[in-house]
């Protein structure tokens, strides 16, 4: 590993304007986004909160539809709008509000500042130019670079995402790599600029299994290399385990349980929570039915009075189909929104 | 890196790091498309024919040393023979053959000319209201809709009698103005076929990505956008411009297109109504080298779209 960290933080002229205070690079607070469509308001996310510091792995799990990709769009700034609106909250990002910046300079910001990796690699590099060219070209757009040099960069960079024979092949074009390998080149590309926060947005989902795995790592050591803060949107419970700091549940739009990544695997705190680690098919209990959560996610056009989770919880009672709980600590570094966090934590 | 991961890695792409990459030459859209236009005898039939066409345009005399417009009245209505004039002669005198190789000049520019600015007209507006959306689109799409319902004869007829020809209109005015004709009346189906390729592209994660990585709207449109949604318009484009040929010509044929002086297949076909049963080579060779010059265009545009389709393979 020690030939190829030539791309380092330090090599790169840092000139960015933004300084994390204290470490801490991103706050969501009460983020809101709706999508208004014909047949109604759609609330995606309904009030997130949540702070991203350097060098942590923040998971952000939840079933489709619960709002984390939408909130992973909303931080890079690339929802269609409309239809989504944004009602309120803010993204700081180094203690700026990225809402109420001048688009102009909120672009300025993606790649060298906050940057993202896509769910599907297979789709996400564009099919007429080569992947070299398209490495090359964040280079040569936000660093001025000229076309060898940029080229060198690229190499160097695929390198560096441990592509086997990159010299060769930084002159190919995306379909003629595996899909593991164009996760690869997506990663390269995200973070060709060493930004400060990278998003990955399911990266392994459209990944085999044992590719799976060498992309998480892949995605960990660069983390820990360039001490960027990683926020990680997964339904893969599995695949959080081992990379994650904290972990985010995202219900219907907000986020229901928030802990650290043993702790939560220990003892959830919420029945949502509880849920999913039960529904995880386990080598002892071979032969049994598989535990699974009964319903089906809320219709955001019409998300249930009180908790959201409610129709579907073993838990719940009057209250619950009332009053909605907010997300509150129920231990040490432990947030629950659920009216019975502690019998579901103790119990 | 661990040895585990190194092994991992191989596993992943099959073969050892640096092993069989030379053999998988890369290769792009478009170097695919001419891999199969290689093989496509229709392909080489219409590029021979266009470009005999062209060079008839360009340097028409490498095939005549007859001036075009010398007319010699005595001679008039002779008949094709393999030692006289090769295609007769029509009733003015004039040389069927010098006429017909001049005329193409004229289709030929009108054709390249009309299509260019269509493409250009068409692609941009098109691109606008497919990236943008909302009310540019709404606007863009209704002025294309009050383009079409205008027809193009109509339309024709209507700009030559506002701007009239004469004897003394330069040659290149006269052309211009063809084009201008077609142009007006020709962009609205680039800007639809554009516009909903743009509307196919844009979804797509590339572009998606590319914003997500800085990228500006002007660079998105035109490293991501454009070149994946141009083959359909390309394709469309050289078809037109055998269209386009044919276009001329029927104006021509009714007055309003090229007028005389200049020499067009269109203004012979013309001519040749006076005479078509005492004369019928009159009709007869301009009338061929039209179709061959459409069809040529059309042919290369079908081959072309077969090119660029990959489930037509």
């Amino acid at each position: 590993m020690t030939t190829d960290t030539q791309t380092r933080k330090s090599e790169t002229p840092a000139t960015s304007q933004y300084k994390p205070v204290d470490g801490l690079l991103l706050e969501v607070e009460d983020l809101r986004v709706e999508f208004h469509t014909e047949d109604g308001v759609a609330k995606a996310i309904n009030g997130v909160n949540f702070d991203l510091h350097e060098g942590e792995t923040l998971a952000i799990l939840g079933e489709s539809g619960s709002g984390k990709s939408v909130t992973a769009q909303a931080i890079m700034g690339i929802l269609d709008m409309p239809p989504a609106v944004i009602p309120g909250g803010q993204i700081r990002y180094c203690g700026q509000d990225l809402l109420t910046m001048p688009e102009e300079q909120r672009r300025k910001t993606r790649g060298p500042e906050i940057s993202m990796v896509f769910q599907d690699a297979l789709s996400s590099l564009n099919p007429v130019f080569p992947v070299g060219w398209q490495i090359a070209e964040m280079f040569r757009k936000h660093r001025g670079m000229n076309k060898s040099d940029s080229l060198e960069r690229a190499v160097k960079l695929m390198q560096r995402v441990q592509i086997p024979a990159a010299k060769e092949r930084v002159k190919a074009y995306p379909h003629q790599f595996s899909g593991g390998m164009r996760q690869r080149i997506m990663i390269a590309m995200a973070i060709a600029l060493d930004p400060a926060v990278l998003i990955a947005d399911e990266p392994t989902t459209a990944l085999d299994v044992t590719v799976q795995a060498q992309i998480m790592s892949l995605l960990q050591e660069l983390q820990e290399e360039r001490q960027m803060g990683l926020i990680l949107i997964t339904h893969d419970l599995g695949v959080v385990a081992d990379v994650a700091d904290k972990i985010a549940v995202m219900y219907a739009g907000r986020i229901v349980e928030r802990a650290d990544v043993f702790d939560l695997y220990r003892q959830p705190a919420h029945p949502y929570t509880k849920g999913l680690l039960e529904s995880i098919p386990r080598l002892d209990q071979k032969g049994q039915q598989l535990a699974a959560i009964g319903g089906l996610p809320p219709n955001l056009m019409r998300i249930p009075a009180g908790c959201a989770f409610n129709p579907r919880c073993r838990y719940a009672q009057d209250i619950c189909r009332e009053e909605r709980p907010e997300l509150l600590t129920v231990a040490p570094g432990r947030e629950s929104a659920c009216h019975f966090a502690e019998e579901v934590l103790h119990g | 890196m661990t040895e585990a991961s190194t092994i991992a890695v191989s596993a992943e792409t099959g073969a050892a790091p640096g092993g069989d990459v030379q053999q998988d030459k890369p290769r792009s859209l478009a170097s695919d498309a001419w891999r199969q236009l290689k093989k496509n005898p229709i392909f080489w039939v219409s590029v021979i024919l266009i470009a005999l066409f062209v060079l008839m345009a360009v340097v028409p005399q490498l095939f005549t040393s007859t001036d075009p417009n010398e007319a010699i009245l005595q001679q008039a209505r002779e008949r094709p023979s393999l030692d006289g004039p090769w295609f007769g002669r029509d009733i003015q005198g004039y040389d069927i053959y010098a006429r017909t190789i001049h005329g193409a000049r004229a289709s030929i520019l009108v054709g390249v000319f009309a299509t260019l600015s269509t493409l250009i007209i068409g692609t941009a507006l098109g691109i606008i209201a497919g990236f943008y959306g909302g009310w540019i689109d709404a606007i863009v799409s209704r002025l294309t809709d009050i383009f079409f319902a205008i027809p193009l004869l109509l339309g024709g007829i209507l700009f030559m009698s506002v701007m009239p020809n004469d004897q003394n209109t330069p040659y290149l005015v006269v052309v211009g103005k063809v084009v201008v004709v077609l142009a007006i009346f020709g962009w609205p189906g680039i800007a639809r076929l554009m516009r909903s390729s743009v509307l196919q592209v844009k979804p797509n994660d590339y572009v998606q990505a590319a914003r997500a990585l800085g990228a500006s709207p002007w660079r998105i449109i035109r490293s991501h956008v454009l070149p994946n949604a141009m083959a359909p318009v390309i394709v469309v484009s050289t078809i037109n411009l055998g269209v386009y040929i044919a276009v001329e010509a029927t104006l021509s044929f009714l007055g309003i297109g090229l007028t005389p002086p200049a020499v067009s297949w269109g203004v012979a076909i013309s001519d040749a109504l006076v005479g078509i049963r005492t004369t019928p080579h009159m009709l007869l060779f301009p009338s061929l080298f039209l179709s061959l010059a459409v069809l040529a265009f059309i042919m290369l545009g079908d081959a072309i779209r077969d090119a660029f389709d990959p489930k037509s393979r």
